[in-house]
């Protein structure tokens, strides 16, 4: 009996990497827990809609969650390529994850899209960062698009209070180039954690600087404490926000106090409203249709989107890697990684990426609209 | 800094500080009864105000099927600890505690919720689901280390805690809430605008405190868990259920931190994991106060929340390292001033 069981034993594991093979395999490590589950959580669920065979060969997505932990991050990287040895990486859902996993991707030449939002993931390029794409604006657009807008609309004085985190300093140092370029002057910079309870201090400071507006740069419903708080506090200029806000649950959470700010964001958020010449429209309505029907209406983020486009991205370049290679092998992997690279002008539902050797994001300013608050809903502003 | 800002930042620190005072003594309440340092005290408040603000908005909180699996696990657990000593007396106790009373709660949530009760019902209605929580973790997690090492009931206690933020993210989801406020009104002093709710939260916390003195002071049970505080042993010599204090302990902590969830809520959007940060500075004041004392916990809570209130003002980067700054110093002079004691 146990010799019949181990020759079976034998006999699966001999097949076993025939039939691996046979299919393309894509590992996926993101946040559906820990603090940016917010992010993890649309992130997932957008995978499980991605489409399971792709130029006729089957696709399994492997989805692993790394709690944005950096070091989990890096584990399941390594898992992913040492274990199920996958064809390509997506993740991780936060910067400092996504960062660690640079190293990962090239020392075992796989390629990576990250769905993480700073540009320092693909600039400057190097040999490491060479390997890697990703799919979210980089936060740079988006900070040049609120001075744009701030510039049009007087605003001559910022107030700045952001995450005490990763996000948090790198809009900072973005809004700060930004800002500069349009000659608006920054007043007043304060910093908040996530989990805060209260952020009077902050919010009387950047009340006494007496600043045009404020740019509150947090992610998710946590964005909405230190604007409820100036509105406590009756300061009377306009709000920005940043496109980490754009979620549902903010407006829940945020009520009428958040009536009237104004963000960048991607254009799928208001997809509905965009033109119809607008290429993008389509596919942001085709992914908001599939992503309610499976979880409900209503439920639609914008950040699992990050993740669709992945998909979008190597569902173009797996059938152009397949001509010239066998998924499971390194010849493979680098034809993927040269095939993302040479995709252009694809449609994805946050813009229209065309990659290049040197810019791995591909996006331009068709890939932000500017949206503003009404009555507790998203409104493109023209 | 003006007078106004100065005002404005203690009233700040004052209402936060309630909420840590609050925790602060449960902390040592619980510890001094049980020796449990009690990390799980932050998931209580943040299942309180999740629970608060989902009955609040009409929706059955996911909490609720937690208390009820609890309840079971709970039931079986004492089933196991009085396998050889069950009488049905005390069986039938065990059932009630850990299985009519769920049953029962469930019942009047699921009845009530979607109703959309107004704030103290649906506030009554969540501290029913989330106190029992606490006993239920005590039978589940401690009761059965109940002799072991501070250090044994230490990583048990991070056990739970672990356990209880994962099922929050479960039942209630990554995204925060807020819950409708106790009272709108709006008071005038100065340059002062106090809200109606700060004075809710102040004055639950004074009359908690007075209600937990009389406790101790003037009831049996009461006088039961000083005295298992004071001597285990003694206590039990002279006839004192330990476990049963040690669930009395836990009751009161669960409501205390459901409590307390529910009076922030409407102050600050909550997450499933917010609570371990607001309990930590509930343990850095119970630390300060030597974990045995209840008013030096209770007037470090207040300093905690005014450090934490004019640090935000003064160094906004560096408000959580100021707060747990406060810990060194006091850990220092107590080193010093203490002797050495074995266990």
């Amino acid at each position: 009996m146990r010799r019949r069981l181990a020759l079976m034993l034998l006999a699966a594991t001999a097949f076993a990497p025939a039939g691996a093979m046979a299919q393309v395999k894509i590992g996926v490590t993101i946040s559906t827990t820990g603090p940016a589950a917010s992010l993890g959580v649309p992130q997932r669920n957008s995978i499980a809609l991605m489409p399971t065979e792709i130029a006729g060969q089957k696709v399994e997505w492997i989805v692993l969650d790394d709690g944005a932990d950096s070091t989990k991050a890096v584990a399941n990287a390594r898992k992913l390529i040492d274990e199920n040895n996958v064809d390509a990486l997506i993740g991780s859902s936060t910067t400092p994850a996504s960062l660690a996993l640079i190293d990962v991707a090239a020392e075992k030449k796989v390629p990576m899209i990250s769905l993480a939002a700073s540009a320092r993931l693909i600039q400057p390029m190097d040999a490491a960062r060479n390997w890697v794409f990703k799919t979210p604006q980089n936060d740079s657009l988006m900070a040049d698009a609120i001075a744009a807008h701030m510039a049009a609309n007087g605003v001559k004085t910022v107030g700045f209070i952001g995450f005490n985190d990763a996000y948090g300093d790198g809009w900072l140092t973005e809004a700060t180039r930004a800002f500069k370029a349009k000659n608006i002057e920054i007043v007043a910079t304060e910093k908040y954690a996530r989990a805060d309870t209260s952020v009077t201090g902050q919010v009387l400071k950047l009340v006494a600087a007496k600043p045009d507006a404020i740019l509150i740069a947090g992610a998710g419903t946590p964005a909405a404490l230190p604007q409820k708080t100036l509105h406590e506090r009756n300061y009377a200029g306009k709000y920005y926000q940043t496109h980490g806000v754009a979620n549902a649950d903010f407006l829940r959470v945020g009520g009428k106090d958040v009536d009237g700010t104004v963000l960048p964001a991607g254009p799928i958020l208001v997809a509905a409203q965009l033109p119809d010449s607008n290429p993008i429209k389509s596919v942001a309505l085709d992914y908001v249709k599939k992503y309610e029907a499976a979880q409900g209406p209503g439920t639609v983020a914008t950040f699992g989107a990050h993740a669709y486009d992945a998909a979008i991205l190597l569902e173009g370049a797996i059938p152009v890697a397949l001509k010239s290679a066998k998924p499971g092998t390194p010849e493979f992997r680098a034809a993927l990684r040269n095939a993302l690279e040479a995709e252009h002008n694809v449609v994805l539902t946050h813009g229209i990426a065309t990659m290049s050797a040197t810019d791995h994001n591909g996006f331009d300013d068709r890939a932000r609209v500017m949206v503003t608050i009404q009555n507790g809903a998203w409104k493109l502003l023209p | 800094m003006d007078a106004d800002i100065f005002l404005i930042l203690v009233q700040d620190g004052i209402v936060n500080g309630a909420v840590y005072a609050l925790l602060a003594l449960s902390l040592v309440l619980v510890f001094a009864v049980t020796r449990v340092i009690l990390i799980p005290q932050g998931e209580l408040v943040a299942y309180g105000a999740l629970t608060y603000a989902a009955i609040g908005t009409g929706k059955i909180p996911g909490s609720l099927w937690l208390l009820d699996a609890l309840g079971i696990a709970a039931c079986l657990a004492g089933l196991v600890a009085a396998r050889r000593t069950l009488r049905p007396a005390a069986l039938l106790q065990l059932a009630t505690e850990t299985l009519l009373v769920p049953a029962a709660v469930t019942a009047l949530v699921l009845l009530l919720a979607p109703r959309s009760p107004d704030v103290l019902l649906s506030a009554a209605l969540s501290l029913a689901v989330v106190t029992p929580m606490a006993p239920y973790l005590y039978r589940i997690a401690f009761q059965p280390l109940a002799e072991a090492s501070v250090l044994v009931l230490l990583i048990a206690s991070l056990g739970v805690h672990l356990a209880l933020v994962g099922l929050g993210l479960v039942f209630f989801g990554p995204e925060g809430y807020r819950a409708p406020a106790f009272s709108d009104a709006r008071l005038t002093v100065g340059p002062l605008t106090i809200p109606g709710q700060a004075i809710w939260i102040v004055g639950v916390t004074l009359a908690l405190m007075a209600a937990l003195a009389l406790f101790f002071n003037h009831t049996l049970s009461g006088k039961a868990l000083q005295a298992t505080a004071v001597n285990r042993l003694g206590a039990r010599l002279v006839g004192i259920a330990t476990s049963l204090s040690g669930r009395i302990a836990f009751l009161m902590a669960g409501a205390i931190g459901a409590l307390s969830g529910i009076l922030i809520a409407p102050l600050t959007t909550i997450y499933y994991d917010s609570g371990f940060l607001i309990g930590l500075k509930g343990f850095v004041a119970a630390i300060i106060g030597g974990l045995v004392s209840y008013p030096l916990a209770a007037l470090a809570a207040i300093l905690v929340g005014c450090v934490e209130a004019f640090s935000s003002f003064y160094a906004s980067a560096f408000k959580e390292v100021i707060v747990f700054t406060i810990i060194i110093p006091v850990l220092l002079w107590r080193s010093l001033r203490a002797h050495q004691e074995d266990e």
